[in-house]
């Protein structure tokens, strides 16, 4: 009786833990290079992760099918493989879809496939687990990903350029703070939120031992 | 072709557009090897070395993509390409150097997922640069993320000494002092125009 639950808990849990407790890009900075290079605006920063958990997906969705065949020595090269034929797919079908989009992401497509979060869940998850969990994983650390490509999306475009998604949100007066969608602005929003992060984790913890503390008097 | 002078585009790569600040490319080995500089400097000196013998290649390898009509076989080739150089780079340097080898041993592995040598070939291709454009340009790349790394170790050792927050500490750190070698490697950003 108790089986079936706690295994829909467990699923839940491997989706769960890309999205925070195991964030990709706050929690092991991986896959840095496409957060700081392409999230200065929000749609960017959208396309961006959407791609990359596409890719993501797909490539370990193949890469958990074959995990028995492959033998382990050769098995890097042909996660290689999967991987930039998946992301040449992506490339090609942005380009189709929106002409600017493409132009405004540049490299940036191309670049998924050395992508660490794709090789590194390839590698650390998909190589040995059952599909099942492995698409959860997949998509949990896609979308937690995709989060935090949101987080600095959001807070560089409205302070960069006074805009969300391509709306005015200040009026004409509003003077924006160039620096933030310009290189230095990737590095500075990364470390607040890391910082903000820090702050708030520390003061969980601070709570959690008075709590105990007045527990115990 | 390429119209642009050599010396420009090794400017432009090495410290205009900075491959580590300004163009986000190599900042997970930025950002992993940059506590000591007795590591920085190896590491940016491997670098160097399998960015200009990657360039060599991934010109090669162009042509010949081109030469068969085949451009969107391009990142598949261009990674196989990649790796094989490094493969080929750390045979070849444990064969002559077993000292060097030691010194780069374990940065080796690591230069395969490193964006920077990707993007530098894909960007040498956009640009359509000759051969010897291809080369000074993966060199400039080279020196350019050595120029960061090394700046950012010097800066991280010093720091280890002083007095930082709790919050801040540990990759926030290491994000905002490279925020701030951004704001400064902007303003190389009229040089050579």
């Amino acid at each position: 009786m108790s089986a079936p639950a706690s295994e829909t808990a467990q699923s839940m849990d491997t989706f769960l833990k890309g999205l925070w407790r195991q964030n990709p890009v706050f929690i092991f900075l991986l896959g840095m290079c496409p957060v700081l290079a392409v999230t200065n605006t929000v749609i960017n920063s959208l396309a961006m992760g959407v791609a990359t958990t596409f890719v993501l997906f797909m490539s370990t969705f193949i890469v958990s099918c074959i995990r028995k065949i492959v033998p382990k020595e050769v098995r890097i090269p042909t996660f290689i493989v999967i991987i930039a034929t998946f992301v040449t797919m992506v490339e090609y079908v942005i380009q189709a879809v929106s002409l600017e989009l493409y132009d405004n992401l540049g490299a940036f497509i191309a670049l998924i496939v050395v992508n660490c979060l794709i090789m590194g869940r390839a590698e650390a998850f998909a190589s040995k687990n059952s599909l099942g969990r492995t698409m959860l994983d997949a998509l949990g650390m896609g979308v937690g990903f995709t989060f935090a490509l949101l987080c600095l999306g959001v807070v560089r475009e409205i302070l960069g350029s006074g805009t969300f998604m391509g709306i005015d949100l200040f009026g004409e007066h509003f003077q924006p703070w160039a620096i933030m969608v310009l290189p230095p602005g990737a590095f500075l929003v990364l470390a607040g939120w890391l910082i903000v992060f820090a702050w708030w984790a520390e003061r969980q913890q601070r709570r959690k031992l008075a709590a105990e503390e007045e527990a115990v008097t | 072709m390429n119209p642009d002078p050599l010396g420009f585009i090794f400017l432009d790569a090495a410290i205009i557009n900075n491959f580590v600040l300004a163009a986000f490319l190599g900042i997970c080995p930025f950002l992993g090897v940059s506590a000591k500089l007795k590591t920085a400097v190896p590491m940016g000196f491997a670098v160097i070395f399998v960015m200009t013998v990657a360039a060599v290649c991934t010109y090669a390898v162009n042509q010949l993509l081109v030469y068969l009509d085949v451009p969107y076989l391009r990142i598949i080739a261009y990674i196989a390409v990649i790796a094989s150089t490094v493969q080929l780079v750390e045979m070849v340097i444990k064969r002559f150097s077993e000292t060097l080898f030691r010194a780069l041993g374990i940065f080796l592995p690591l230069i395969t997922t490193n964006c920077a040598i990707m993007g530098m070939a894909l960007f040498a291709t956009a640009r359509e640069y000759g051969f010897m454009q291809t080369v000074v340009y993966g060199l400039g790349a080279g020196v350019g993320f050595m120029l960061a790394l090394v700046l950012m170790a010097g800066l991280r050792e010093q720091l280890e000494l002083s007095d930082v927050p709790s919050i801040a500490r540990g990759a926030a750190l290491t994000l905002l002092i490279a925020g701030i070698l951004s704001m400064a490697f902007m303003g190389f950003a009229g040089l050579g125009s």
